[in-house]
């Protein structure tokens, strides 16, 4: 039974980082907005979709790519694959300021309970998933291959292949970016401020509107640039790809400490690794069993998550 | 908020019957029961559902709707706790149902109480080391216990995996009143008599002991346990009966569905169950009878747009919420006043 998990160990890490990488991503969506509102944005798993979508209009509708053309090599395959990626965080992060506009805006201005406001974020996350079924015929759409899968370099019995260095590599560049944006710009310390105490930063003149749309803003921009390295690593994608990432990645933003962006990176890596293993181990159609098994634990043993601050109780 | 105040369906409602004597209320109930168990031969009007038999809308969506809707509500509306996971409980009734009516000789109304108690057993199981959280923590476990005991069902041999389990009983016909598929009156008769029962026990329970410990701790936790309720108690009792609801749902279900399989309890089932109850009217038995009614109904209603039905169904609990939040049929102003104070502080 272990024996895989010892045969494939660097494999495995490997693939847990890549993917532990998106978790981080599209987590950050749901910690963001978790510590701005204290509410689950629950809409954030269709925001994702969505971005998968915009990654493979870009290749197949603007640059023309088949299933059966040709890879993409130099300057070319550059200039797709930085398209792909600002095509899935454009279109990731405007769908995320409507979510924001449409659910969450005048809801919050009535100071409503938080129930309703929930309610309204499932409709429309309902909305968004439903259209992407209508426009797509509920099929499942494949993307045609922009970076070629070479296997890079051997390390430990290990295949390193081309995508999985340039998602690992990438989105933390990507994540580090954020993370500086909300430790060092003016509207970061903003995010932050409303984050610890909404009154006093609006007493502070902080404009607490245009804040939470950012916020919404750059969780949405991250969950897109998910939505592109998913792309880049499995191909593929489908109207109701975003329940199984969101529920991974909400379980990330958890583990971690949900409303702190550190914790969304360690809980989204952790989460990553131990959901490959776990499959190694117990057969791919337990992972999510493990994967709930340990929130369940973290949760009754150290409810904050890893990394969290005491929320659990003062927001009942 | 002003101009909407004169259309208040509730306070008119109360109004009439808190002046009306106890003669009066008797013929009420019998009449409302008599009215709402008329439905089924209501196919032929207006109300009838384009592809679906309208008796079997009545029977599920609407009735079980209105049924686990009630469940939840206890523990969402009365006592305030976020359950997300709802559809568990209602797996838990179908699939002791669905293995008991295929392997033994005990008909449905045998295995009725045992579902119940193996949902009951499993409330307490998950409730004992989770109901100590709060808020949005116990929201995600209780959702995350939905998924587990769906990817349980839908991974192991005895419930035959993602093939689910056919060939379920009905149940046995009570003297010349037969259960058949093609005429669901009975069911829905059932559903209904369940329905009563279940508000005869919320009403019951709201105005004694545990009602109004649920009612403490759903306005303020610390104070309810400094004032001495013993609010773990409270909250697994709460709980417990929601999951014995759901599970009397789920075995009713799998009896006149007469198959089950995993991808009927989805999360998408628990969170449906919980717009019905935020969308009538959170802690309100009508209010949420109403909700759980519409948000049941509409979707078979609207089946002419067939494939944008839930484009519309997502649409409308948009825009509900944002002209209602407090649902269609909130409950009483003084108790709302009380958990605004508590949500801001």
């Amino acid at each position: 039974m272990f024996s895989v998990l010892i045969d494939q160990f660097w494999s495995l890490t490997i693939a847990g980082v890549a993917l532990g990488f998106i978790y981080v991503l599209v987590s950050l969506g749901y910690t963001m907005v978790y510590g701005v509102l204290r509410m689950i944005n629950f809409a954030n798993s269709e925001i994702f979709m969505w971005g998968t979508f915009g990654t493979i209009v870009t290749s197949r509708d603007i640059f023309g790519y088949t299933q059966t053309s040709a890879p993409a090599t130099g300057g070319k395959l550059a200039l797709v694959l930085i398209s792909q990626l600002l095509m899935s965080m454009a279109v990731a992060g405007v769908t995320a300021i409507f979510v924001e506009y449409v659910a969450y805006r005048r809801l919050r201005a009535k100071g409503t309970n938080r129930l309703a406001t929930l309610i309204s974020a499932i409709g429309i996350s309902i909305v968004l998933s439903e259209l992407m079924r209508l426009l797509t015929d509920s099929r499942p759409v494949g993307s045609p291959r922009v970076l070629e899968k070479i296997i890079l370099t051997e390390v430990w019995g290990a295949n390193i292949r081309l995508d999985t260095v340039v998602t690992i590599f990438a989105a933390a560049l990507i994540y580090f970016l954020l993370e500086r944006f909300v430790k060092l710009s003016r509207m970061g310390k903003a995010i932050r401020a409303v984050s610890m105490n909404e009154d006093a930063a609006k007493l502070m003149g902080v404009n607490l509107n245009r804040v939470i749309t950012t916020t919404f803003l750059v969780g949405g921009l991250a969950t897109g640039a998910a939505g592109f390295f998913y792309i880049t690593v499995f191909e593929y994608t489908k109207f109701n790809i975003g329940f199984t990432m969101g529920m991974a990645a909400f379980t990330a933003a958890v583990l971690g400490g949900i409303g702190n962006i550190r914790g969304a990176f360690f809980g989204g890596l952790f989460l990553g690794l131990l959901e490959v293993y776990a499959s190694a181990v117990l057969g791919t159609q337990w992972k999510a069993v493990t994967v709930f098994i340990v929130l369940v634990l973290v949760l009754l043993f150290k409810p904050n998550g890893l990394f969290g601050e005491a929320v659990q109780t003062t927001r009942a | 908020m002003k101009i909407r105040n004169y259309w208040n369906l509730r306070d008119f409602g109360a109004s009439i019957w808190e002046n009306a004597g106890r003669p009066m209320r008797v013929a009420i109930v019998l009449i409302s029961i008599l009215l709402v168990g008329l439905l089924p031969f209501m196919g032929g009007s207006f109300l009838a559902t384009p592809i679906a038999s309208f008796d079997a809308v009545l029977v599920y969506p609407v009735g079980m709707f209105v049924l686990m809707s009630l469940g939840l509500n206890i523990v969402v509306g009365k006592s305030g706790m976020l359950d997300l996971g709802y559809v568990a409980f209602f797996a838990i009734g179908a699939y002791t149902m669905a293995i008991l009516g295929t392997t033994t000789k005990l008909n449905t109304w045998e295995i009725m109480p045992i579902g119940i108690a193996f949902a009951m057993i499993a409330g307490v199981l998950l409730g004992i080391p989770t109901l100590r959280l709060r808020g949005d923590y116990l929201a995600i476990v209780t959702l995350g216990f939905g998924e587990i005991v769906r990817l349980v069902v839908l991974n192991s041999t005895w419930s035959k995996g993602p093939n689910g389990i056919a060939n379920i009983p009905m149940p046995p016909h009570f003297g010349p009143l037969k259960f058949e598929l093609e005429n669901q009156r009975l069911f829905f008769w059932v559903v209904m008599a369940m329905i009563l029962l279940t508000i005869w026990m919320i009403r019951r329970l709201t105005v004694r002991r545990p009602g109004r410990a649920w009612e403490a701790i759903r306005q303020d936790e610390d104070a309810a346990e400094l004032m001495g309720v013993h609010t773990l108690k409270y909250k697994i009792w709460s709980f417990t009966l929601g999951a014995a609801v759901g599970g009397a749902a789920g075995v009713l279900y799998a009896s006149k569905n007469l198959y089950i399989a995993p991808e009927m309890f989805t999360l998408n089932v628990s969170i449906l169950i919980l717009a019905c109850v935020v969308f009538g009217g959170i802690g309100n038995i009508w209010g949420v009878i109403i909700g759980a009614t519409i948000l049941g109904y509409l979707p078979d209603r609207i089946r002419f747009i067939s494939d944008a039905r839930l484009l519309v169904f997502g649409l409308v609990l948009v825009i509900v919420m944002n002209f209602r939040p407090d649902g269609l049929l909130p409950r009483k102003k003084r108790e709302k006043a009380i958990v605004k104070k508590g949500a801001n502080a």
